[in-house]
């Protein structure tokens, strides 16, 4: 008999145990993993703390869900294995819903769409086709759907990828890329700026319809649930037409 | 995304060994471009005279003093915010990563060979140097014939140290679009996403790398301290004929 109660107290402290770590996110913090370098969308002031169109709607949304949430922050190429290793638990930095993507991890709704555009130098004559940038030199920021449409439409055209946005802008501006291919909002948001004034959009837009969404772990069903239900909220009850009109004078959603 | 990806590794080889082929080429050129920079680095400041050991002091200051990457960017990004040297004679070369990468690593690696090479020339014994003055020998025929081979020999194994530090070293060209080892390793990952399998195998690779320039620089060591290996044997030996007048080759 008493072995029989040792057996079944084991058995439910087990499954407590089961329980607690299977609980949601609800006592933790939210852990909400972002670049810092890719502005307007997520950027580091120079106090040292995260801004941007991401981090305003990441706060937005863990104050519609009413937790609390916490920043990490993460260089682009390892911010997937980032949320992987569960370094965080979702990814609020402009990242694109693509197939392959979603292979690794899932996405939420959009939360708002982009394009895809080229700019350059004001005056250069640049034809936006394979054939047209033939012997010219493409900078685009490494693991972005940037840098896959280039490596996919552009064959034979030396396309340079940057660890950074910025440092790409950098080499545009020093003369070592005739082109940047890259999201058509950040690229608006630099043309805007002092650097960005010698340069102009190049051609239509190659890529439209580019989703971004916020990535969760595979089977994180819960979280991803709210977080949509959370995206829903704030559009309609217009905290989200708020944040947009912060940063660009049109709508992104 | 389930199991360890050996296929993909398989898979991901040719992109890695072309990738090593780049961290092959940086290293040895600038480590030979370094070693050439670093004679007279390491020469001067073994000098006994202080103005003369002034500027590679400052030198060698500045190029152990900060780090690589720091260095990368100033002669990367840096140099190009000028538009003097945009519109220079030079920036056909600037322009491009790869001479950046060399450029940066020959003038990092210089510092740290120049170190090594006056700590061999100042632990030459003096009594060598000695002999050499006392048969007639002048100042810069004792450096050549005397000092430099055996400060070769005394610095050799750090020198080979250096050079896989710089090996690893290499890996922050990645940070300027080259697509070394590193660079393609990440730039694979931004396809596969197999961060794991992708920098175990460019580990792997580097290990190998190393492994054998380790085993070229013991073997360069070997020959040049052929005779501190085998003891003279006690036989007899011939008497040497006395040289016809002519002094005896060294």
């Amino acid at each position: 008999m008493t072995r029989l109660k040792t057996l079944l107290s084991a058995a439910l402290l087990v499954a407590g145990g089961l329980a607690l770590t299977a609980a949601p996110a609800t006592a933790d913090p939210l852990r909400i993993g972002t670049e810092g370098a890719y502005p307007p969308f997520n950027e580091v002031n120079e106090n040292g703390e995260l801004i941007g169109f991401d981090i305003d709607i990441a706060k937005a949304l863990c104050a519609e869900m009413a937790v609390e949430c916490t920043f990490v922050k993460q260089d682009w190429d390892g911010i997937i294995p980032g949320l992987l290793a569960k370094k965080y638990d979702a990814i609020i930095a402009s990242m694109s819903i693509t197939e392959e993507r979603e292979k690794t991890v899932d996405f939420t709704e959009r939360y708002y769409t982009n394009k895809l555009q080229f700019i350059g130098p004001k005056g250069a004559d640049l034809t936006i086709t394979a054939e047209g940038m033939a012997g010219k030199t493409i900078g685009a920021q490494r693991a972005t759907v940037s840098a896959k449409w280039a490596e996919e439409n552009m064959p034979g055209v030396d396309i340079k990828l940057y660890d950074t946005q910025e440092n790409a802008y950098l080499d545009l501006e020093a003369g070592r890329l005739d082109a940047i291919i890259a999201d058509q909002l950040v690229n608006y948001e630099w043309l805007n700026s002092e650097a960005g004034a010698d340069f102009e959009f190049k051609g239509e837009p190659v890529f439209e319809n580019d989703l971004i969404g916020i990535a969760v772990r595979e089977g994180e069903d819960e979280l991803r649930e709210n977080l949509n239900a959370a995206i829903k909220a704030i559009v309609e009850d217009g905290t989200y037409a708020e944040i947009n009109q912060r940063y660009f004078p049109f709508s992104i959603y | 995304m389930d199991g360890f990806g050996w296929d993909i590794i398989l898979q991901s080889l040719p992109k890695l060994l072309e990738g090593l082929w780049v961290t092959a080429q940086l290293v040895l050129v600038s480590g030979l471009f370094g070693l050439l920079l670093a004679l007279p680095l390491g020469i001067a400041r073994s000098s006994p005279r202080p103005w003369v050991r002034a500027l590679p002091f400052g030198y060698i200051f500045f190029f152990r003093g900060t780090p690589l990457l720091v260095q990368l960017f100033l002669i990367y990004y840096g140099l190009a915010q000028f538009e003097a040297i945009r519109q220079g004679p030079l920036w056909y070369l600037l322009r491009e990563p790869y001479v950046c990468a060399l450029l940066t690593f020959s003038l990092h690696t210089a510092a740290y060979i120049a170190e090594i090479l006056r700590g061999a020339l100042q632990a030459v014994p003096p009594g060598e140097v000695e002999a050499a003055r006392a048969i007639g020998m002048g100042r810069w025929l004792t450096l050549r014939r005397v000092l430099l081979p055996r400060a070769a020999q005394i610095g050799l194994p750090a020198y080979g140290n250096e050079v896989i530090l710089m090996v690893k070293g290499s890996a922050l060209a990645s940070t300027i679009t080259l697509l070394d080892l590193t660079g393609m390793a990440r730039t694979l990952i931004a396809g596969n996403y197999r961060a794991v399998e992708m920098f175990l195998a460019a580990g792997v690779l580097y290990l190998i790398f190393n492994w054998v320039l380790q085993r070229l620089f013991r073997l360069a060591e070997r020959a040049m301290n052929r005779h501190l290996r085998e003891p003279p044997r006690l036989v007899q030996q011939p008497v040497p004929r006395v040289p016809s007048g002519l002094d005896p080759p060294l």
